[in-house]
């Protein structure tokens, strides 16, 4: 049965959408801040909707996608980063000439809606379209600052690798649907397990390219060269976009790819993840110490987050489903503190560089003095990534490292830790311009715009809540990562009685 | 509600009172500076207040864990069993003196940080965040919590030391912050190693105490944990190699961060060997001790040595601190009941004692801008008040009878000498160079001709003698009077897995 009501929060964000569109086609004259609000309000009604899908039987769409508490788990996500970061952006475009705002906020509906698709996706081609979607919907987002030529660059260098990493993915779906005959994530599940002989090299191939493929997604290093430049370039709230919806989306896809289709050959793609991890989080880390811009700060630093991340998906391989669960929720509910966490800084940050006009991490100069607010939330944020008690990134993080721990991965789980230890000098750099060093000029205190305080203040008592009662968003991430793993336990033994 | 539960709340007001202040003064404007100075008097008097009942309520004929609430916080999560995390507080002979020190230290602190003018709201914000940390690390029954509050009470450090310090504060600020957070990366290694081994899906550290000595941990998995458990609370402690952030740091701190820091901070180092190490891993405690033992002998003839040499007040104290805590770390190595009662006897002597000394040269330096020991001379005829309360730190530094650090000192020697006689006569070759650098910084700085440059400086103010009256007294009490410790501390220190008689 064709259940075309599974979709609806999406027909909300998409009608949202087209809407947005339409009015500052036919009605040019209208305040922009009106847009976004109106996108605010329709990633409300959008994520009041999400409400509803929650705790049902997983419910199948012609066995393309899948609604289950998984996928509901990233569309709340979703609506709520579409959320904050169209609200982030109401004040930030406000200073910008020449953008047109109505396609602005549309495209953060329609690559939210992409990132749903992406977690409910049970099939190939359904995966990649949903992910052609949100990446076409960033590379105009990243360069939508028409007349400055850092964003053209930034948006040129991120289509161009992009289109390259699109073409990877795709050559391994080839590959795969070649070996299995299916590209149904449950058929490649069931063909996999049933077949007499080793694993196939073309397979091996296969994934491979697709793991590189979703890696240039979630730039987990070496495929994360196009970041840093696409951060810079990128206004600020897209930065807040692309540092959160455009990795966890990653990580929907990877995570339900890897745990459902391909976890018969767990074996054989485990190490990738692992040396990934290794990679990603020492190169984000070590090169973050030397930038000198924020946003590339946070564009390396998000990478070395990114790498302790992929260390819960090598988990996924070397145990059995209850370990798959211990490391999925762990993950999970770290990128929940994470999202929560980024979008915090950028929020302060919007404010901070939209008085000071820099975006170098010098431009923070004696915060502490102009403006004591954002200097506790860029501080709060910043700790929280590093891991510090109070605020999320210490519950979080410690979650899903221990969610991660098994005889063979505690080594990188040690290399986490180390990792983390490292971020810890380059935040407190960052922390240094604003307590320890007097303003540049006269020390006036500013006033932050009203709904840039209002959300950085929530954010901030996110932060602490997450951190200090980890407890309910760490069920929630429980319940989301269930659904991966009922079905990989009853394929397990359904493959026991098969002989 | 039994008493003993009502006593639970005690030890929680113990933490809730420090953020409860830290909360309030976030919403004091900055410009009241006054308010902001009474509401810290206010929160520092009544710490101190439940301190003392904490300690004197704690039953020496009583179960090993008293005044416990235990409060499920996380629980059948993934990983994480029925009780998987719970805020589980208790008080044992052992975080009773702890306790007891921190409040006394705390109270101190708090007046002498009166005279700061810059910024002194933020200041005392982020002094009582540090100190919710030190009480929660010591009452903790609960790994994540215990490690929750230590890192908690690192955390404020940087901004303390790099704003409202002296002498090159920011480079001290830095060093020491990315030391202990390094050593404490080493304990989180060693926490998910802990917990995966154990495999019993909860944080509760009783039942992973348990998990440690029926074997469930292995005895290969402990010999490899527990270095990474004490060297990464050994950096808190000043274990040598590890010290060096020590001497910078405390040179560079506003004085009652030096207080704090010196008298109580460094203590956490300890009592995490403690419960960590000797507790939860007894098996690689027998193993490893006798490195321990080696590394603090080390340290504390280092550190004496170093104090001989140096001229700043700081520096001297800052090395004078690495060798006491050397002798800490050399009575929790003897493993037997009379040492590890002198360690723990020694962190609080050591604690009280430091915490005047650093009181005493902040109450100098306010006035006289150097800390160089050679510019001054007769400062006895000036300051005759401070004269006294130094000399009786530094009496009780070099371990006089009558003060606490001889009742710490001797037990620790007898402890070593039963163990490991040759370290024992190296421990007390130690105690003789303190006797030298402390005699020495008596002779140039209190006697002698007074050089006029400082005839103007004045004694200490009626704050600085009430917070040194505190202090002086612990350390007198503890010096004649020393059974209420030895039987608290001794009543848990009997039960420790793996220690002798």
């Amino acid at each position: 049965m064709r259940d075309y009501a599974l979709f609806i929060p999406e027909y909300i964000a998409c009608g949202v959408a087209l809407l947005v569109i339409a009015l500052e086609l036919f009605a040019p004259r209208l305040r922009k801040d009106l847009l976004a609000y109106l996108t605010a309000l329709g990633a409300v009604a959008w994520f009041a909707a999400g409400l509803a899908f929650l705790d049902r039987d997983p419910k199948s769409y012609q066995g393309l996608f899948i609604s289950d508490d998984f996928t509901a788990f990233f569309r709340l996500l979703a609506a709520g980063i579409v959320f904050v970061v169209a609200l982030m952006s109401a004040e930030f475009l406000k200073r910008q000439r020449g953008v047109d705002q109505g396609e602005f906020y549309g495209l953060l509906l329609v690559a939210g809606s992409a990132m749903t698709i992406m977690a409910g996706a049970t099939e190939l081609l359904t995966a990649y379209l949903a992910l052609e979607v949100l990446s076409f919907s960033l590379y105009v987002l990243v360069g939508i600052l028409k007349r400055d030529l850092r964003s053209n660059e930034a948006s040129l260098k991120y289509i161009l690798l992009g289109a390259f990493s699109s073409a990877l993915f795709l050559y391994g779906l080839s590959l795969v649907y070649g070996a299995a005959g299916t590209t149904s994530y449950a058929g490649i599940a069931e063909a996999f397990a049933g077949r007499d002989s080793g694993l196939d090299p073309a397979v091996a191939v296969g994934m491979m390219l697709i793991l590189a493929g979703v890696g240039f997604k979630v730039s987990a290093a070496p495929f994360h060269m196009w970041a840093p430049d696409a951060y810079e370039g990128a206004p600020l709230p897209i930065t807040a976009f692309l540092s959160t919806l455009s990795k966890a989306a990653g990580f929907a896809l990877i995570l339900r790819l890897f745990s459902t289709a391909f976890v018969t050959d767990a074996e054989s793609w485990r190490w990738a993840f692992l040396a990934l991890a290794a990679v990603t989080m020492t190169v984000g880390n070590l090169i973050a110490i030397q930038q000198k811009n924020l946003k590339r700060l946070v564009a390396y630093s998000s990478i070395g987050q990114v790498g302790y991340m992929l260390i819960s998906i090598a988990a996924l391989g070397y145990g059995d489903a209850q370990v798959g669960l211990n490391a999925t929720s762990g993950l999970l509910v770290h990128l929940v503190g994470y999202i929560v966490t980024t979008l915090a800084l950028f929020s302060a940050l919007t404010a901070a560089v939209s008085r000071t006009g820099s975006e170098e991490i010098a431009g923070l100069r004696g915060l502490a003095e102009t403006q004591p607010f954002l200097a506790l939330v860029i501080t709060a944020s910043l700790f929280s990534f590093a891991g510090l008690p109070f605020f999320a990134g210490f519950a979080t993080k410690l979650f899903m490292l221990q969610g991660a721990t098994t005889d063979e991965t505690i080594w990188i789980v040690a290399l986490a830790v180390l990792n983390s230890f490292i971020s810890l000098y380059y935040y407190l750099m960052v922390i240094r311009q604003m307590y320890l060093f007097d303003p540049l000029g006269e020390a006036v205190r500013f006033r932050v715009q009203p709904v840039l305080w209002g959300l950085a203040a929530i954010l901030l008592l996110g932060i602490l809540f997450i951190g200090m009662y980890p407890g309910p968003a760490f069920e929630f991430s429980e319940q989301a990562a269930k659904p991966l793993f009922e079905s990989a336990s009853a394929a397990a033994s359904a493959r026991v009685q098969a002989p | 509600m039994t008493f003993d539960e009502g006593q639970g709340y005690v030890v929680l007001a113990t933490l809730v009172l420090p953020l409860a202040a830290a909360l309030i003064l976030i919403f004091t404007p900055g410009s009241q500076k006054m308010a902001v100075r009474y509401i810290s008097a206010v929160t520092g008097a009544i710490l101190a207040a439940l301190s003392i009942y904490i300690f004197v309520a704690y039953q020496v004929d009583g179960p090993e864990a008293q005044m416990n609430l235990n409060w499920a916080w996380v629980e059948n999560v993934a990983f994480l069993g029925p009780g998987g995390i719970s805020l589980r507080l208790a008080v044992d002979g052992i975080s009773a003196l702890m306790a007891l020190l921190t409040g006394v230290v705390a109270f101190a602190g708090a007046l002498a940080s009166w005279k700061i003018e810059y910024r002194n709201k933020d200041f005392y914000i982020l002094y009582w965040i540090l100190l919710a940390g030190v009480y929660g690390t010591f009452f903790a029954y609960d790994l994540f919590f215990f490690f929750f509050f230590y890192e908690l009470a690192v955390m404020p450090l940087y901004l303390l030391i790099g704003v409202w310090g002296s002498t090159r504060k920011e480079y001290g600020a830095a060093k020491l912050t990315l030391m202990l957070v390094g050593g404490s990366v080493l304990i989180w290694i060693g926490i998910f190693a802990t917990f995966h081994q154990a495999g019993i899906g909860t944080f509760d550290l009783p039942s992973l105490w348990a998990a440690g000595q029926d074997g469930t941990i292995s005895a290969t998995a402990q010999k490899v944990i527990f270095p990474l458990m004490v060297v990464g609370c050994g950096v808190l402690a000043a274990l040598w190699p590890f010290h060096t952030w020590s001497p910078d740091g405390h040179m560079s701190a506003p004085t009652a961060v030096s207080m704090v820091h010196a008298g109580v901070l460094m203590k956490l180092g300890a009592f995490g060997i403690i419960r960590l190490g000797i507790q939860l891993l007894p098996e690689g405690a027998a193993f490893w001790m006798p490195a321990l033992m080696v590394l603090g002998t080390i340290g504390a003839v280092y550190g004496a040595t170093a104090a001989l040499t140096q001229r700043d007040f700081k520096l001297i104290s800052g090395y004078s601190s690495v060798s006491h805590m050397g002798y800490v770390l050399m009575g929790l190595a003897t493993m037997n009941t009379i040492g590890i009662t002198g360690a723990v006897l020694q962190m609080f002597s050591h604690g009280v004692m430091t915490a005047l000394v650093f009181l005493m040269i902040g109450a100098l330096y306010d006035q006289a801008h150097t800390r160089d020991m050679k510019e001054f001379g007769g400062l006895g005829r000036v300051m005759p008040l401070w004269v006294i309360f130094y000399a009786i730190a530094g009496l009780a530094n070099v371990g006089l009878p009558g003060f606490s650090g001889f009742t710490a000192e001797f037990h620790i020697f007898v402890g070593t000498f039963r163990t490991y006689p040759v370290f024992g006569a190296l421990a007390i070759f130690a105690a003789a160079l303190a006797a030298a650098y402390m005699l020495r910084m008596f002779a140039t700085v209190f006697f002698g001709p007074l050089n006029p440059h400082w005839k103007d400086l004045k004694d200490l103010t009626p704050l600085e003698r009430l917070s040194g009256a505190m202090l002086i007294a612990s350390i007198v009490i503890m010096g004649v009077w020393w059974a209420p410790f030895t039987e608290r501390v001794g009543h848990t220190v009997t039960l420790l897995p793996g220690v002798t008689g």
